[in-house]
């Protein structure tokens, strides 16, 4: 599934990396706690979150993330924006709250992380 | 920062201070930067920038000031983390998964979870810790080059 058509699932708005569209994303996986993230999260995750700060974009830059998606209007903080631009990762913010949005994710066939590695 | 490059050896020293939770991150993505500059496999810069956040997520959490230093040979790299501060009183028991003491603030940035030390040790090949109470902690991070990765 492509980062467009996961935009279009969640009606999310693009908030930085609208040149990176149609980046193919294969799992996601969501958490509001990054220590869970760092110790599950896998290389190419869509990460979820609701946690806004800067170090919900340091974290995903550091498990290599592809994009992340934060949940319920959320919007990360200008400091994480910055962060992510110079990353060159995609950040979308969507009005569905965190069990919504992976619902509608999974249910088009977006599959978490693996078991052995589930968040 | 110093840069040191003698034969084949990398050495780099960076600053981390205490309790500066904006800047928290820097250091680990500078030392990221660098493995992705001298070209080391993927796989190991991914183990190696998990295990020196968690340690500097530590050190900003719980510690007044660190020293990271970074060596690069070509058999290893070792990612050293010396600070000052409180100390840990049971080392054992901090590395239990799911331990932890950490405050509200901690907990509301994401962190905290008991996660942090345990998490290390999973990406590091070698890994110690020791510590003084009253004085620091030290946490020595070793991952060895000539491997494809842990994973």
């Amino acid at each position: 599934m492509t980062l467009k058509e996961i935009k279009e699932i969640l009606q999310a708005e693009i908030i930085c990396g609208d040149d990176r569209l149609d980046e193919e994303i294969e799992f996601a996986g969501g958490s509001d706690l990054m220590s869970d993230v760092l110790a599950f999260g896998q290389p190419g995750i869509l990460l979820l979150t609701g946690l806004t700060n800067a170090q919900s974009v340091r974290t995903a830059d550091i498990i290599e993330a592809k994009a992340i998606v934060y949940v319920r209007g959320k919007k990360p903080e200008s400091e994480g924006i910055e962060l992510a631009k110079k990353k060159r990762l995609p950040i979308l913010s969507t009005q569905f709250m965190m069990y919504k949005a992976c619902g509608l994710l999974y249910s088009h066939g977006l599959h978490g992380v693996s078991n052995r590695h589930e968040i | 920062m110093k840069k040191m490059a003698e034969e084949n050896v990398l050495s780099q020293k960076f600053e981390i201070a205490g309790g500066d939770f904006s800047k928290a991150g820097d250091i680990s993505t500078q030392v990221k930067e660098i493995l992705q500059e001298i070209g080391i496999n993927s796989s190991i810069i991914r183990r190696a920038a998990i295990a020196a956040y968690e340690a500097e997520m530590n050190v900003v959490m719980y510690a007044n000031r660190a020293e990271l230093t970074l060596t690069i040979t070509p058999e290893q790299l070792h990612i050293k983390l010396e600070d000052e501060g409180p100390g840990i009183e049971d080392i054992e028991l901090a590395m239990k998964e799911g331990y932890s003491t950490a405050t509200d603030e901690m907990r509301e940035m994401g962190f905290g979870a008991g996660m942090g030390l345990p998490n290390i040790k999973k990406n590091a090949d070698q890994f110690d810790i020791s510590s003084e109470l009253g004085k620091g902690t030290l946490v020595n991070i070793i991952i060895f080059l000539n491997q494809k990765g842990k994973e």
